[in-house]
């Protein structure tokens, strides 16, 4: 058995990331349009700071913020603002939108460097990155800012980066880490400047031996940075299986991170923070995996944010006869889209097509028959089969008596149920329906 | 922004988008082919009629239930292996020599009754199995009570009848138990191989526990509700089963006689009717256990296994939302929070 650190319970799906992970980061032509949504991130939406028809260039703020849980917006092209309305996103909701159209030209704002940024204070990290819009890459977006301002009663000693990337398919964060090792550590570094930590680490699963490689020749030079190769299952990448696999820590039931003193950061968040206070460069562009047996050419590519999926699948051959699902995201967390007419934003970090082949029909269920086995693979040590039933049958309330807002809807409950149960909805509905 | 792409129908459904082998039908199957070697053995040791009565409980069992959803104008759901298995489970639990009309009214109290008025696999509160023996013992106590010994001569038809080691063991004691089959070792061997009188598919411990290495490793049971049963019986039939006072009893003999081995392994362990947290099947097994001695040496009856896992059964649902897994991150509460 693989002595790699790990947790209790989870999964072990197909990885499928050899679709991928081979692929060197491309660079995406540049949109011919952009829709950027003004909520890409957990908390209040942007204000747009533009109007229709007004001039922008490419890293222009064009949405500012509304308060602390908040994050601003940038163009991603130089060009002219030609709509501001409701459209799709890639969570499923229609969300405000700020439409550029490119003039192709590309000009940018003026960047303000900063050769020598180790010399730079807690602050003054947290003000670049807070205004160049930097919220967590691995798909919460939460503001980054916001969490390396922990209240001062919580100690932070350790940061945590996660390249785990336990999602299958999914090769992005594999990629920076092959690709940008030395600029994924300069990140960590000035995380653990903010935080004034002396611990750090990076976590990553054992399927990427090239990524381990990397970073541990990039970080060789700091004593303070270790390297962990971690099991491969799923959810090795969830932050409170992450800690507990590196740190042997568990965060407390409705606690956070920070209650054991980790902060987590995700690899790509790592590189834009770097991005960010050396270059001054704004978040407008990430790097995406498209990938997938219903795409032609799978790829990771840097993609300006706002750039459409159809867009981005045309520049990967396209689709492929019999391509029935769009994820944006990983197989097990990702939301399945309706339209392709939806852009990359902040938290995009792959966009999956499944081809018929792969394709899994969730359509019918069957009654829970109790076998037990999504206890055994619940990573929170729910008990799925009792929320689920409850949430079925409505009793809301009783749901709360078995911890359902521990439940962060990794879906290995429902990819073992034999049942074929759809877990991961009777989960979320019940908490539409009861407070915390 | 008109694209190849848009031309395609999209499916849009809720994560996971990829799903785990398992099947509900797999898992059944699975557990009716573990069940082959008792079948094999059942059938070496009392003839054809072994096959003609477990044959009879499974085609009845897979009927009534296709029948049931057929009037209720429901999607069928016979062909899972379930019905199957009731069928199969009940067939090894009844005597050889009982005619043709006892496995038809078991299945129909086992699936209808059971099962599928309590609203099919899932739903049911107690074994469904299990319930149609029941059935059938109180209704039928005679019927119920004949052992056919074991011949192992395939065309033997109308074999003598005898006691089963439990009853001997109960009637006239463990000395005239030996006495009946020479000795301690035979006796031993008797009931490995399943050379005994008793139900046709749960004397033969060897090939039941082939089937449950199966099924440990398929992974679809696990030790905690089979070994706290047998651990629980194994310990109180040496402490209370021995002739010479306490801590004299022979355990192997109560565990490899009656229907111990098949109820702890295939019956106990029944998912809809078992807790689905393991500390609470550790609980449940211990409670099988118990129930099944104070049966076999105080009760009325020689053999108790099936009233304990009935019994159990009852207390499945309790167990479970009393006994909670250990959660992550669980925080042991304090007192001031207690307040």
């Amino acid at each position: 058995m693989s002595k790699a650190a790990t947790f209790e319970r989870g999964i072990h799906p197909q990885y499928n990331k050899d679709l991928a992970s081979g692929k060197s980061i491309a660079v995406a032509s540049l949109p011919k349009r952009i829709v950027v949504p003004l909520s890409q991130h957990i908390g209040a939406p942007a204000q747009a700071d533009v109007s229709i028809g007004d001039e922008v260039k490419t890293g222009q703020v064009i949405g500012t913020t509304t308060g602390f849980v908040s994050s601003p917006v940038h163009s991603s092209v130089s060009g002219k603002v030609i709509a501001i309305a409701d459209f799709p996103t890639p969570g499923g909701r229609n969300v405000t939108s700020i439409v550029i159209e490119s003039d192709e030209k590309d000009e940018a704002v003026d960047y303000k460097e900063t050769p020598d940024y180790m010399n730079l204070g807690a602050d003054d990290f947290r003000n670049m990155i807070k205004d160049a819009g930097i919220v967590g890459l691995g798909g919460a977006a939460f503001p980054t800012n916001v969490k390396l301002s922990p209240p001062k009663e919580k100690k932070i000693d350790t940061v945590l980066i996660n390249g785990a990337e336990c999602e299958p398919y999914l090769t992005a964060d594999h990629r920076m880490m092959v690709e940008r090792a030395a600029d994924v550590v300069e990140g960590l570094k000035i995380l653990m400047k903010t935080l004034d930590v002396s611990e750090g680490y990076i976590g990553i699963e054992e399927n990427k031996p090239d990524a381990i490689e990397a970073m541990k020749s990039a970080s060789s030079g700091e004593s303070n940075i270790e390297v962990h190769a971690l099991e491969i299952k799923y959810p090795q990448g969830a932050e409170k299986m992450l800690i507990k696999a590196i740190k042997g820590k568990e965060v407390p039931t409705k606690g956070l991170p920070m209650d054991v003193g980790v902060v987590v950061q995700n690899v790509g968040t790592a590189l834009a923070i770097y991005e960010a206070v050396r270059y001054g460069k704004p978040l407008i562009e990430r790097v995406v995996t498209i990938t997938g047996n219903g795409v032609k050419e799978p790829a990771n590519m840097m993609i300006r944010i706002g750039t459409l999926f159809s867009d981005v699948i045309d520049q990967c051959g396209g689709l492929v006869e019999g391509a029935v699902k769009v994820i944006s995201g990983g197989p097990m967390m990702g939301f399945a889209q309706w339209t392709l007419d939806v852009p990359v934003i902040k938290g995009t970090s792959g966009i999956l097509v499944l081809s018929e082949k792969e394709y899994v029909s969730a359509d019918d269920y069957s009654a829970c028959i109790r076998c037990g086995s999504c206890l055994d693979v619940c990573p929170m040590g729910l008990n799925p089969s009792q929320l689920s039933i409850l949430s079925e049958k409505g009793f809301y309330d009783e749901t709360k008596d078995y911890n359902l807002f521990d439940c962060f809807e990794c879906g290995s409950c429902a990819f073992v149920c034999p049942a074929k149960r759809p877990m991961v909805q009777f989960m979320r509905l019940a908490k539409s329906q009861v407070k915390p | 922004m008109a694209t190849q792409a848009k031309s395609h129908e999209l499916i849009v459904s809720v994560s996971p988008h990829v799903r785990g082998k398992e099947t509900v039908e797999r898992i059944m199957w699975t557990v009716n082919l573990s069940l082959l070697p008792a079948v094999i053995m059942s059938i070496y040791y009392f003839g054809p009629r072994a096959a003609y009565v477990t044959g009879l409980c499974i085609v009845s069992s897979v009927l009534f239930e296709h029948l049931y959803w057929r009037f209720l104008d429901r999607k069928t759901t016979a062909g899972d292996g379930s019905a199957f298995l009731t069928g199969l489970l009940l067939g090894m639990n009844l005597p050889p020599s009982v005619p043709f009309y006892i496995p038809l009214i078991g299945s129909l109290v086992a699936i209808i009754i059971t099962k599928l008025l309590f609203g099919g696999l899932g739903y049911n509160v107690f074994n469904p199995a299990l319930i149609g023996r029941a059935f059938l013992l109180i209704s039928f106590p005679k019927l119920m009570t004949i052992w056919s010994e074991p011949t192992a001569k395939f065309i033997a038809m109308d074999a003598k009848t005898t006691a089963t080691p439990l009853g001997l063991l109960k009637e006239e004691g463990l000395t005239h138990l030996m006495e009946v089959f020479g000795s301690k070792t035979e006796l031993y061997q008797g009931l490995l191989w399943g050379n005994t009188a008793g139900s046709l598919g749960e004397t033969s411990a060897i090939a039941l526990l082939i089937g449950a290495a199966i099924l440990f490793i398929k992974r679809y049971i696990t030790w905690h509700t089979p070994f706290s049963f047998i651990a629980t019986v194994g310990v109180l039939a040496w402490a209370f089963g021995g002739d010479q006072g306490l801590f004299t009893g022979d355990p192997l003999i109560h565990i490899l006689s009656g229907g111990l081995i098949l109820g702890a392994f295939f019956m106990a362990t029944d998912y809809v009717t078992c807790p689905t947290v393991r500390k609470g099947q550790i609980i449940f097994g211990i409670g099988c256990g118990a129930i099944t001695m104070l049966i076999r040496l105080k009760g009325g009856f020689p053999e108790g296994v099936m009233f304990a896992i009935l019994l159990m059964n009852c207390f499945a649902p309790l167990i479970d939302r009393s006994i909670k897994p250990k959660m992550f991150g669980a925080v042991k509460e304090t007192k001031e929070q207690a307040k």
